[in-house]
């Protein structure tokens, strides 16, 4: 951190010369763990606890010790919610800062953009976030849930509350896309019928049309993986319209950014969803971690999905290192692919050696006052998605993200 | 007039080799490679918008146009050079469409802007909303918000294996903006050039003095869009994906923020602007204190209260003061005020 | 016959809130030729003041219908005295500024606000209209913009005032001669575009998922809007408000909000293209 305030006050000329001398004699006796979250723009809802979250993580590591006897530092960047800019710190952190592991991205699309370059100058990449699955790749882990390992749980859950006739509306890109072919699975499955399936580009705030047409279809159950601040819209004017009481809600995505903040517990309260993590999670594990949180920032309210993913992610990687005794990508892989697992804030992780997912325990949870509250949960699930076309352990030179057939 | 141009095309030259051989050894060239990407992209607004007086609000349509025709083009063909040659000729044909539907409909000023606008929404919200698979250009899904990544980048012509990436790659668009500087600059003293000077001047007395005014902007507004196209093309190639943001209407704004910051109506203002703010957010994003959104904006309403005209004018008539009047005086370059009611 | 009477409600209140997100800009543009790029920040903070003053106890209306305008109002005044006021008649450079506004604002909320603010539920619960549920809070957004643009009207035909800023916006020279100073009518000009700015985003605030970057949403369709409007103010913005509500209302309705949006920017397109002017460039000329 207190390089990189230098390096904005230096002047331009002297600023790379004066940068990397110091890393260089740094490098032997710290391990340097690379950064690349948007912490302004419009995703730093997502961003910002993720940071912060990463801070803490490392913070611990260090007053525990370290890693192999070093200290580990953070070189973070600020993508300012700008793909180019990926790129660019990617490159920044592979080439120059050479870093000993990279966690970030938050997008797929940034993933996808900095995911090629961590492969090819051999930097070991983790990606923290809930995602639609399908990454097969020896070089990156992803530690987030995946839309099978959420839908499997939920569907059933809410199903069995409301009833069989779903109406379905995603958010209109590859994430909302695959996930509500998941859900129509499930549906399928369970014995229910998707009586309609409307998609959304981000950007659309204004669902007083698509609630007049749900009203038509009439379903006994609404699943909405809608995504982002536009489309938090649609919760507000579906209760509104006084139709929150009339038929449930369920979702995939609503408060992995805690969004659920942003909705006042009227339009809230009764949503279903599952994930991870909730910070109403009544276990020792997360009381600790709030208590950290609390200690290092003061305020716990920011922590949120992602936020414990980052972590979770850290603390993997940093088992990963102890176990291998050592800092060398191929051998933190080997360590990892053992099955490592360790106990984060939202309960067991384990890396499953296929696929370089997690397998995560899942909550199956419902908002009330603004809090998600856990009804049940189901221990161990794991990336079932992905594990239908991924097997780095027969294919390990593999390297694409896979459109998973449902 | 013969030996101005070939003193002019000598500077150009010497300066732009002594940049290409000096600032590699302060930047890494991986950030220079963009920065002179997006200096290519603020030329291509600063040639229609400085010179032709087309105030368009959707340089980014056509600068994602050509990163998505050179993605979708280098998928289904599988080697750099064809595509590349799309990737100018279809924003280039596009805007010559665009810009036929606007001239010859006489529509002008803010009213351009809002059309221009409006096509780059529209493109937008399109691509955006093709994630799903039944949006495939041949081998190409189009990708919707996540975009296409994973295309062959460019290669030596003829030979699909050899790559040209890292180093070399930042002398190629290096050497490309240089050429795209040095037409633009013979294109400006040709006739065509002077002539669209004095549309944006005055466009009614070029129009009643026999110029075919509409003609001349479809055709200089096709220009920029072939160029921008360019600049969409090596900027798919270096981040090695392409998304709707290229589209997106901060990009746009963003353009047209360069234009104003290095100095509208010169040459080497889009450029510098260009590069210098894009370098600018790169440098903020390695520092965490301040929110950086809330920077960029104090830096460019500062700008525009305390250096006007824009950096490279300003740059220039203190030059001009400190050695002397020899030099000609950079003409004050005052865009009109948008006429209504 | 209920489910026309729902789409006749949703239509018209598509309408509606096209006016009243316009309606700021379309002051500040049409009457002193400064386009806000940060008019959607001013909407974003509107919405923030009314969530912080219904935070602190005050009536949620009251909070809507004049404290936020107030705020903003206050804000815009600050801005202009800083800012805008040294741009007048550079239409760019008041952009590139308003760009930038616009960014400082986004941090600013950022950083007091963070990026989970409880909104506040809509004062008016739905109602059931035959086998529909109905959004009463739309009724409300409706009523609001009728009588905005009924006070608009009033206030520049029927005030001394309006006749002044008229005045002034067409001939600052001869207003000045005539002992009116324009540097301080252009204050409060801009002063209620900023007020209705900020109405615009308060009144909006029950139904949207507010973040500090929301205003981005607003400002290209006000910004097309007002634009295709032409140069009669309220003319201008009704007529185009209307056109381009309907349009977009109607291909939302019968394919998908999607193609609703792009039918809106397409109409826009073709619009400017045959009345190059704006619709009141031919229509409604010398309307106010």
């Amino acid at each position: 951190m207190s390089m990189n305030r230098r390096e904005l006050l230096g002047g331009a000329a002297a600023l790379s010369t004066a940068a990397m001398l110091p890393q260089a004699a740094m490098a032997a006796d710290t391990i340097q763990l690379g950064s690349i979250l948007d912490t302004s723009g419009i995703f730093d809802a997502y961003g910002k606890p993720m940071d912060q979250a990463m801070r803490l993580a490392v913070k611990e590591i260090n007053d525990a010790g370290g890693l192999l006897g070093k200290q580990v530092e953070v070189a973070a960047y600020d993508t300012q919610s700008d793909m180019a800019l990926y790129s660019q710190y990617a490159q920044q952190l592979t080439r120059q800062d050479k870093v000993d592991v990279v966690h970030g991205g938050i997008l797929s699309a940034s993933r996808e953009a900095i995911r090629q370059t961590m492969r090819k100058t051999k930097t070991l990449y983790f990606y923290n976030v809930q995602y639609e699955g399908g990454v097969c790749d020896r070089n990156i882990f992803v530690t987030g849930v995946t839309p099978a390992q959420q839908v499997e749980v939920l569907v059933p859950y809410a199903m069995k509350k409301s009833g069989p006739k779903v109406h379905i509306l995603a958010a209109d890109y590859n994430y909302g896309q695959i996930t509500a072919r998941w859900i129509q699975k499930f549906v399928e499955e369970n014995g229910g019928e998707v009586v309609a399936t409307d998609f959304f580009p981000l950007d659309v705030a204004d669902f007083g049309s698509t609630i007049t047409k749900i009203q038509q279809t009439a379903p006994d159950l609404v699943f909405a993986p809608l995504v982002g601040g536009a489309h938090l819209s649609f919760f507000r004017q579906w209760s509104a319209a006084g139709m929150k009481d009339k038929i449930p809600l369920a979702s995939t995505t609503m408060g992995v950014g805690n969004e659920h903040k942003v909705l006042t517990p009227e339009e809230g309260n009764g949503i279903m969803v599952a994930y991870n993590y909730s910070q109403e999670l009544d276990t020792p594990a997360n009381i600790a971690f709030k208590a950290k949180w609390q200690a290092e920032y003061g305020d716990t309210t920011a922590i949120h999905e992602l936020a414990v993913s980052t972590y979770q992610g850290i603390m993997l990687w940093a088992a990963g290192v102890r176990k291998a005794g050592s800092i060398e990508r191929d051998a933190v892989v080997d360590a990892l692919e053992t099955g490592i697992s360790i106990e984060g804030p939202a309960g067991k992780v384990t890396i499953d050696p296929q696929t370089h997912h997690a397998t995560v325990d899942v909550h199956i949870m419902e908002f009330e006052g603004q809090g998600m509250t856990v009804i049940e949960t189901l221990p161990q699930r794991a990336p079932i998605d992905t594990q239908a076309v991924c097997d780095l352990q027969a294919n390990p030179g593999d390297n694409t993200q896979y459109e998973i057939e449902i | 007039m013969g030996r101005s141009v070939l003193h002019d095309v000598i500077i150009t030259l010497v300066v732009s080799a002594l940049l290409i051989w000096l600032l590699p050894l302060m930047i890494s060239t991986y950030t220079l490679t963009v920065l002179v990407i997006y200096g290519m992209l603020g030329l291509s607004l600063g040639l229609v918008w400085g010179f032709g007086g087309i105030l368009c609000f959707g340089q980014a349509a056509f600068f994602g146009l050509g990163a998505y025709t050179y993605a979708i083009a280098a998928i289904n063909i599988g080697e750099s050079t064809l595509p590349m040659i799309l990737a100018v000729l279809v924003p280039a044909v596009f805007a010559a469409l665009l810009g036929a539907m606007m001239f010859y409909g006489r529509l002008a000023d803010v009213y351009l802007g809002v059309i221009t606008l409006v096509v780059t929404l529209i493109l937008f919200k399109f691509v955006n909303s093709t994630a799903g698979p039944q949006y495939v250009i041949g081998n190409a899904r189009l990708g919707g918000f996540n975009g296409i990544p994973g295309f062959q980048t460019l290669n030596v012509p003829g030979d699909p294996a050899a790559y040209i990436w890292g180093d070399p790659y930042f002398y190629v668009c290096a050497v490309a903006l240089v050429i795209v500087f040095l037409l633009v600059t013979w294109l400006l003293r040709s006739s065509f050039g002077r002539i669209a000077v004095g549309i944006r001047e005055n466009e009614v007395r070029m129009g009643l003095m026999g110029y075919d005014v509409a003609t001349r902007k479809t055709v200089l507004f096709a220009i920029g869009a072939a160029i921008a196209g360019l600049a969409g093309a090596l900027f798919a190639n270096w981040g090695e994906i392409v998304t709707p943001n290229l589209f997106s209407l901060g990009q746009s704004a963003e353009i047209i923020i360069w234009c104003i910051v290095g100095g509208l109506g010169t040459r080497f203002g889009p450029i510098v602007g260009a590069a210098g703010l894009a370098y600018l957010k790169f440098m903020l994003g390695q520092q965490s204190m301040i929110d950086n959104t809330l920077v960029l904006g104090l830096i460019l309403v500062l700008f525009v209260l305390f250096l006007p005209r824009g950096l490279v004018p300003a740059v220039a008539s203190l030059l001009n003061s400190i050695f002397g009047g020899t030099k000609r005086k950079p003409k004050p370059r005052r865009m009109r005020r948008a006429r209504h009611g | 016959m209920d489910l026309s009477f729902v789409i006749l409600v949703e239509v018209l209140y598509g309408v509606a809130s096209l006016v009243l997100i316009s309606a700021g800009l379309a002051v500040v543009f049409g009457m002193m030729k400064v386009i806000n790029l940060a008019h959607g920040e001013f909407m974003m903070m509107g919405g923030y003041a009314t969530i912080t003053a219904v935070g602190l106890g005050v009536n949620v209306f009251v909070a809507m219908l004049v404290i936020a305008p107030l705020v903003v109002g206050l804000i815009g005044l600050i801005v202009e005295r800083l800012v805008i006021r040294h741009l007048y008649g550079r239409l760019v450079d008041t952009m590139l500024a308003t760009w930038g506004l616009s960014l400082v604002f986004i941090g600013l909320a950022t950083m007091i606000f963070g990026n989970t603010t409880t909104g506040i539920s809509t004062p008016i619960p739905g109602f059931a209209f035959g086998g529909y549920q109905v959004n009463g809070y739309n009724f409300f957004i409706i009523i609001v913009s009728i009588v905005l643009v009924i006070a608009m009207y009033a206030v520049l035909r029927g005030t001394r005032a309006g006749l002044i800023a008229r005045g002034t916006m067409q001939r600052s020279d001869m207003a000045a001669a005539l002992g009116y100073s324009p540097d301080r009518i252009y204050m409060m000009t801009f002063f209620c575009g900023s007020a209705l700015s900020g109405l615009a985003g308060a009144v909006l605030a029950p139904l949207v998922g507010l973040v500090p970057t929301s205003g981005g949403a607003y400002i290209a369709k006000a910004f097309i809007t007002v634009i295709a409007g032409g140069p009669s103010l309220i003319a201008g913005l009704v007529s185009s408000a209307t056109s381009f509500g309907l349009v977009s209302q109607f291909f939302t309705f019968a394919i998908s909000p999607v193609i609703g949006e792009v039918a809106l920017l397409i109409a826009a397109v073709v619009l400017l293209r045959t009345m190059p002017q704006g619709i009141t460039g031919r229509f409604f000329k010398g309307k106010l």
